[in-house]
């Protein structure tokens, strides 16, 4: 997808004017977070197995060259065919070659967000082959020619009205009626994929995991498109990047265990299906050939540096659902295929600061993130960490960077800080002590735009505090 | 262009993880060494839900599969299991014909009792509208069904017809899935696919609404046998 997180700002403000994402935004809000909380509830290991899930992924990655060279061996002798690709670039030609062997007019798809990371669509369609998403979600905006805005719901932005138009629109030539219901919606859908699943070529999907122990890959859904997609076509082509290896499958099992339970609420998503090798010589059915694109992308050269926590993310989505920052603008505003707190870091950490510097001050930095995230990534100091590298290297707005600069002169010398912090206080406090809120303030016209800031009392805390603590003593 | 980006990838990964390999700061908290790890299987935390002994996992199975809208049907002995299947076929209206996978499990059972059912043994097609299957394992903690794709055992049964029956066997029911995989090593290690599969296919991709069947089987119908054979 093209990135438009440079205009952060700008789609903000788009974002805010369209009134169903707001109320498709709401619904996400208040639907996935009681789910979340009532699977959390129903397994009393469940934080202890965050626990262990974290500390499996720290020790996979302390240990991933390790683990990569394990991993490859297994798959080879199970038949499969390893590719490493270190850029997008890389990727997306080891992956049309392969569609080139298969001699591949369509290619059906199950989700994968490191296809989306690559660009794959735009790229097989260009070079004439018709890539099809069989993820409801995902055919949903590829219809709708836009990029998902959830990592696992990425029609999530959509209201059931726009997608009953959407569907008239396009299934005018299958000859379907207009229906508005979901189960209806869904149905439609299953029809005009089914044929589709039958006639494809080649197979992609995602891989939420690679196993070390046994060179298997691993794909979590509900729908079943994923396990369609890999079983009828005669080659299957996994798109997998490098922080995805686990050890073995007692170490999966664990991961498992909190994936689906923070990702939908479920107990356990209706497929997890582990692939291993192309079909064996007396097998009825399953592909011929088996090939894995393992990304780097920038991946290794976050391991060793503080990002390095950010490589165990399971794209579970506990994050977005449950923040106040994302329910508010959508996935679309964050311009980039990662989106929400855990694509505030992620971002910057494939794309660069320069192309994404917004994005981690996309945070209101309530913590919720990481209260919520099972592998116990701690996004908000991660979000932190790139706005103070923003800062160093002059990437925010002058003036917002002289107003840090100052304040930072100012907070290193307390003296300082008490006589500047007490005089502003009793001016904000005179000027506004009638309303008891100011409507608009010189320089932070964008602060106030949207609320009023409320009036100091004409007292600072530090002052208050000397005033008890003599209060005290006496 | 893959060997060189082999290296260049397993380079760039060790020069990363060098820095911090040096500084001896364990980012390691188990220790383990990991050659030491991919042999020994070593189980991690078990949830407690499944140590309740045999009866207690068949109700827990039963009841989690029914809470993900599938269904349970339990027989006491294999004989049953053509005259339940007819009878499944006829309460949904369902013409009575069967995708059957040629494993002996299934295709030794009574099922000249039932002339009338007209069955195909093989990989699922298209024209598929009930698939009738084994089990490799069953595991209760989260009523979830194992499929492991031997050749007696195509995967594409599990997904392709709007039914799915499943028969499983007490005996092949465990706790957790770390059982399973045990078992599943016991007898040879991974086919080519090995699926786990919980409740009827789904979906929440419209305004976030459970809806069922999106892809894969409408229902999911598990007959239960209570007999040691
Ligand atoms: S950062 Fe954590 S909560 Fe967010 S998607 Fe990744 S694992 Fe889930």
């Amino acid at each position: 997808m093209e990135l438009t997180s440079p205009r952060f700002k700008a789609n903000v403000r788009d974002a805010l004017k369209k009134p169903n994402l707001k109320t498709a935004m709401g619904r996400l809000i208040s639907t996935m977070g009681p789910r979340r909380l009532a699977a959390r509830a129903g397994l009393p290991e469940f934080e202890r197995l965050c626990d262990q899930a974290r500390d499996i992924k720290n020790h996979t990655l302390a240990n991933l060259d390790f683990y990569l060279e394990a991993y490859e061996a297994k798959l080879r002798a199970s038949g499969g065919t390893l590719h490493w690709c270190r850029t997008p670039e890389e990727a997306r030609a080891t992956i049309l070659d392969l569609c080139r062997q298969a001699d591949a007019r369509t290619v059906t798809k199950g989700k994968s967000m490191i296809a989306e990371e690559i660009g794959l669509n735009e790229f097989l369609e260009a070079n004439g082959i018709e890539p099809v998403e069989t993820d409801l979600g995902e055919y949903i905006i590829q219809i709708a020619g836009e990029a998902p805005s959830h990592i696992i719901a990425p029609a999530v932005h959509k209201t059931k009205e726009e997608i009953a138009d959407l569907f008239f629109e396009k299934h005018q030539r299958y000859g379907l009626p207009k229906r508005s219901e979901p189960k209806d919606l869904v149905d439609d859908a299953r029809k005009i994929l089914r044929p589709r699943y039958i006639a494809a070529d080649v197979g992609i999907t995602g891989a939420n995991f690679l196993i070390a122990e046994t060179g298997s890959s691993v794909i979590v859904t509900n729908e079943g498109n994923g396990d369609l997609t890999q079983s009828l076509p005669k080659m299957h082509i996994v798109v997998a990047s490098l922080e995805k290896l686990v050890p073995t499958l007692e170490d999966v099992t664990t991961i498992l265990r909190v994936l689906a339970r923070s990702a939908t609420g479920q107990e356990f998503s209706t497929y997890t299906t582990f692939s291993t090798g192309p079909r064996r010589a007396d097998d009825l059915d399953g592909p011929a050939d088996y090939h894995v694109i393992l990304l780097d992308n920038g991946r290794s050269r976050l391991l060793g540096t503080e990002f390095q926590d950010m490589l165990r993310c399971i794209r579970c989505g506990a994050c977005m659902n449950n923040c106040p920052v994302y329910a508010a603008i959508g996935g679309h505003a964050y311009g980039s295929t990662y989106v929400g707190p855990m694509g505030a870091v992620l971002t910057p950490s494939l794309v660069g600061l320069a192309d994404s510097h917004h994005l981690p001050n996309a945070s209101s930095f309530c913590g919720r993130c990481e209260e919520v995230c099972p592998m116990r990534i701690p996004l908000p100091k991660l979000m932190r960490a790139y706005r103070e590298q923003s800062f160093a290297a002059k990437l925010g707005p002058a003036p917002e960077r002289w107003a840090l600069a100052a304040w930072a002169f100012a907070a290193k010398r307390p003296r300082l800080y008490r006589l500047v912090s007490e005089a502003a206080a009793r001016l904000l406090g005179n000027h506004g002590a009638r309303r008891g809120a100011f409507r608009r303030l010189p320089l932070a016209g964008g602060w106030t735009g949207g609320r009023d800031l409320p009036a100091p009392e004409g007292r600072t805390f530090h002052s208050l505090w000397r005033e008890r603590r003599r209060a005290g003593a006496a | 262009m893959s060997a060189n980006a082999r290296d260049a990838i397993l380079a760039e990964v060790r020069k990363s993880l060098a820095g911090r390999r040096r500084a001896n700061h364990s980012t390691d908290p188990s220790g383990d060494a990991p050659a030491a790890r991919l042999e020994g299987h070593a189980r991690n935390l078990i949830p407690d839900r499944t140590a309740g002994g045999r009866a207690a996992n068949v109700a827990l199975f039963i009841k989690m599969i029914e809470g993900v809208s599938g269904t349970v049907e339990r027989v006491a002995s294999a004989s049953e299991v053509p005259k339940v299947v007819a009878g499944y076929l006829a309460r949904h209206n369902l013409p009575p014909k069967l995708a059957m996978a040629p494993d002996s499990r299934l295709t030794s059972l009574p099922w000249a009792a039932q002339p009338l059912l007209e069955i195909r043994q093989g990989a699922a097609r298209e024209s598929d509208q009930v698939a009738l299957t084994g089990t490799f394992a069953a595991v209760a903690e989260t009523g979830t069904l194992m499929m492991a794709s031997f050749a007696d055992r195509p995967n594409t049964l599990n997904f392709l017809p709007d039914n799915h029956v499943v028969v499983v066997a007490v005996k092949d029911l465990v706790g957790t899935y770390e059982d399973a995989w045990d078992r599943l090593r016991a007898a040879g290690g991974l086919p080519r696919t090995t699926t786990f599969i919980t409740g009827p296919s789904r979906t929440s991709d419209i305004e976030l609404v459970p809806t069922l069947g999106a892809h894969g089987p409408r229902r999911l119908h598990v007959i239960l046998i209570e007999d040691a054979g």
